[in-house]
């Protein structure tokens, strides 16, 4: 890390509020688990806020936010569209659970 | 020797030494494994999703989160003393880096602890592999195959730790391997924030 990067990813201060951030959105993602809502919202609010977890922990914990753009871009665009890629069978999984067979 | 000669010989001088993305080679290297590797969970987290949304008697056998948030809030705060001993590391403090990093070996080690006396508690209950009284009998597997793949990473990370501390500490390695290591066990920690919801927080018996 560099003079300039390591200016720019701040000092132990930031270390610790992002750490408070992250635990505070750990304790939310308990605390969705008891609401009286659907497994299925439960699901898409506790991934939202997993996502923005992961989100500070590279940019910040990993120091991706300092790191060369061009391999931050690389990166995050390899990374999210393979994760993406994984996500075409799920309509097969409902059709397990129903006993439809599959189509002809 | 001829002008082409030495043109040519800077221009392989520089291609050689030039690093792409022009950072450090082991930052490369264990930035393309942590992608791998995010692969590989995510491929085994959306095959667990997959079983989970295709059964319809899904076991929820997690009456208490006592035990899972300490081990969330032991992992997030080993990442930190990470940063912390990364931060010693940059500034020549020896001493404080090597004392943290081995504060963020002992609470990985705390973790991995506390993560089998989970495990012992649902085998105690009857959960195997195929089998178990409450549900599907793929939640075991299914179960052990995403919190054992994260089990092993801590545990590699651990060891990982000790080794590392140990040999920085004797000036064999610098604080550009402290960094290396740290990006790996934050990324350990990051997982566990995809495997805590989806694994044991949707399985919670209400």
């Amino acid at each position: 890390m560099t003079i300039v990067e390591a200016s720019k990813s701040g000092g132990m201060g930031k270390d610790l509020v992002v750490y408070l951030c992250l635990l505070a959105l750990a304790g939310l993602q308990f605390a969705i688990a008891f609401q009286n809502i659907d497994t299925s919202q439960m699901l898409v609010r506790m991934l939202a806020v997993a996502i923005v977890e992961a989100g500070l922990a590279v940019l910040f914990f990993m120091h991706l936010w300092t790191e060369k753009r061009g391999f931050a871009m690389f990166v995050l665009v390899f990374t999210i569209f393979v994760l993406l890629a994984m996500q075409y069978g799920w309509t097969d999984s409902t059709r397990m659970v129903v006993g439809a067979p599959f189509a002809k | 020797m001829s002008q082409a000669d030495s043109t040519l010989e800077g221009h392989a001088t520089g291609l050689a030494v030039g690093p792409a993305f022009s950072i450090p080679t082991k930052k490369l290297a264990i930035w393309l494994f942590i992608i791998a590797d995010t692969m590989t969970f995510a491929a085994c987290l959306v095959a667990y999703g997959f079983l989970r949304n295709g059964s319809a008697d899904w076991p929820r056998p997690f009456h208490n989160i006592t035990n899972v948030a300490l081990m969330t809030f032991i992992l997030l705060t080993s990442s930190l003393t990470m940063l912390i001993g990364l931060r010693a590391a940059r500034a020549g403090d020896k001493a404080v880096a090597f004392r943290w990093t081995m504060i963020t070996a002992a609470l990985g080690i705390l973790f991995a602890l506390l993560h089998v006396r989970e495990w012992m508690g649902l085998i105690h209950e009857g959960m195997t592999l195929f089998k178990n009284p409450w549900g599907n009998g793929l939640f075991g597997a299914a179960f052990f195959s995403v919190t054992g793949l994260h089990l092993t990473h801590v545990t590699g990370g651990v060891i990982a730790l000790l080794a590392v501390g140990v040999r920085y500490r004797a000036g064999r390695y610098n604080a550009d391997d402290i960094e290396v290591l740290g990006l790996y066990w934050h990324f350990v920690d990051l997982v566990w924030m995809f495997v805590v919801p989806l694994v044991y927080l949707l399985n919670l018996a209400h």
